[in-house]
């Protein structure tokens, strides 16, 4: 997007100002933002609605070497996601690694996070969950989503523990 | 139709206005987004597991020392009014009620206490909220942080050791948190001062809305402030971040209030009455209008213009005036042109009863 002000420089600031009872957006660059008085040193602009993260996305996210066409647990893609704007379940963030650290550093400045760490309760502390119930889910989604080979797979799991 | 005086506090405690900053800051939010490892995250997740899921937590519930007398209300049952009733209550997300472009998912739920709710099934399978009356940050988190310690144990979460909690829009990722100040801004917007503090805010990675979150317009005067990255700090660090600038925020505010009594006093003062006058006498409201006017009515309380009425008075107004609410103490679902008459039938009562 160009400057709204210049109409030369690329736009790297969005400004909100309230004239009178109506707002108006002004997509500035970064001169013409300094001119304004706007800081433009802070960091990164990020993007602030979900329109604006969608297309960062379609723009900036063409799927990195070496990443698998699905997710091995959940059969979604990276072209679901470029529509949708949201991941189909924790280990597409694995599946889709090297193009989600891309986005993170895009979207929040930083990829690590150094909040509160989280260990997870052991599985003999947890309630049973049918494993066989999860691997008929995960296959009627493969089936669904037309990944045939991820289905056989999982077919063949299934079959194992049934 | 739903009964919220059966929530352990009526769903009602956050308007009672004991909060730092009251007559300003109306409410603190925080919320933390946590997904239950081995599902498909919930718009992926089929409507089995979905359920699964609301079994699961329901179990964990039931064993929550940190929070006691909670409720659990099945979002998916309950008829489109009640769903909007608990949406203009805070309680729930537009997602989470099917108030969106999409219908309410199977599963849907929300589990709720005193100022806390878990959202079940919503863009997450958990949202855990803590919701307190004014400018209480420190609180709120600390609240949240004990359920969600306790609920952590009960039920493993998807964590990622680089990428922290893992969300289904890489938005919330890393903490999960968002914390969210309700805050009202009439002096800024009068002196015309808003544009600089809102482009400021977004400068500094924090993000304005309207009253009810994402895509929701401001009227009333009403911002929503709160932290727009998740990941790369600390939740300790988001939060002092947010109380640092708003606090600013709510110097700037009063500072232009008392510009505004300095060199327009009287200006003001007639604009603020005018308002009054037309919420005590009008017999019919728009929902717009009766918050433009309330907060007129909100910023005279604040300049001590107007005597005898109470900030909980001024919050109980926003909330019980919305169309689901008028409904809902009428016992019937109302029409727009009803709800503008009931609507400002209850404000005028309200008004005659506490502000003469």
């Amino acid at each position: 997007m160009v400057c709204d002000l210049c109409k030369d420089g690329e736009a790297v600031i969005q400004l909100t100002e309230i004239e009178g009872s109506g707002v108006r957006q002004l997509h500035l660059c970064e001169k013409c933002a300094a001119e304004r008085g706007v800081e433009t040193t802070l960091g990164p602009a990020k993007p602030s609605q979900i329109s604006n993260f969608l297309s960062t996305i379609h723009e900036q996210m063409p799927g990195a070497k070496g990443e698998p066409v699905s997710c091995p647990f959940c059969a979604s893609t990276l072209a679901d996601f470029r529509v949708t704007g949201r991941l189909g379940c924790a280990h597409c963030y694995e599946a889709f690694e090297v193009s989600l650290r891309d986005l993170l550093r895009r979207v929040h400045g930083n990829s690590r996070h150094i909040g509160r760490r989280y260990v997870a309760p052991l599985p003999s502390e947890l309630p049973h969950v049918s494993s066989a119930t999860e691997l008929r889910d995960r296959l009627k989604r493969a089936i669904e989503a037309e990944q045939f080979e991820l289905a056989a797979d999982i077919r063949d799991k299934l079959r194992g523990i049934e | 139709m739903l009964d919220l005086s059966l929530l352990p506090d009526g769903g009602a405690s956050w308007l009672d206005a004991s909060g730092e900053h009251a007559d300003i800051v109306i409410s603190t939010r925080i919320r933390l987004a946590r997904n239950l490892e081995g599902y498909a995250f919930t718009p992926r997740a089929r409507d089995g597991e979905r359920l699964r899921i609301l079994t699961q937590v329901r179990e964990a519930f039931g064993s929550l020392s940190s929070i006691e007398d909670g409720v659990l209300v099945r979002v998916d049952e309950l008829a489109a009014e009640d769903r909007l009733l608990l949406h203009e209550r805070h309680l729930v997300s537009k997602e989470l009620a099917g108030l969106n472009e999409q219908p309410v998912r199977t599963g849907a739920a929300v589990y709720l206490s005193r100022g806390v709710g878990i959202m079940v099934n919503e863009e997450d399978h958990l949202r855990l909220q803590a919701l307190h009356s004014g400018f209480h940050v420190a609180d709120a988190f600390g609240v949240i942080e004990r359920l969600d310690s306790e609920l952590g144990n009960k039920v493993p979460y998807a964590f990622h050791t680089e990428f922290g909690y893992l969300t289904a829009c890489p938005t919330n990722v890393g903490t999960g948190l968002r914390a969210s100040v309700l805050i009202h801004l009439p002096g800024l917007v009068l002196t015309k001062e808003i544009g600089k503090v809102l482009a400021g805010l977004q400068q500094v990675g924090l993000t304005y809305r309207g009253m009810y979150g994402e895509g929701s317009e401001v009227v009333g005067n009403f911002f929503q402030i709160s932290n727009q990255t998740t990941l790369g700090r600390s939740e300790g660090e988001l939060l002092d971040y947010l109380v640092r600038v708003v606090r600013h925020v709510i110097e700037r505010e009063e500072e232009s209030r008392r510009v505004l009594l300095r060199d327009a006093g009287y200006i003001i003062e007639d604009k603020l009455w005018r308002a009054f006058g037309t919420l005590r006498y009008a017999r019919s409201l728009s929902f717009e209008e009766a918050m433009n006017y309330l907060s007129g009515v909100r910023l005279a309380v604040g300049l001590k213009l107007i005597s005898g009425l109470s900030v909980y008075t001024l919050n109980k107004l926003l909330i019980f005036s919305q169309l689901a609410h008028l409904g809902n103490s009428e016992g019937r679902v109302l029409t727009e042109s009803e709800a503008n008459v009931a609507r400002a039938r209850y404000v005028r009562e309200t008004l005659a009863r506490e502000a003469e």
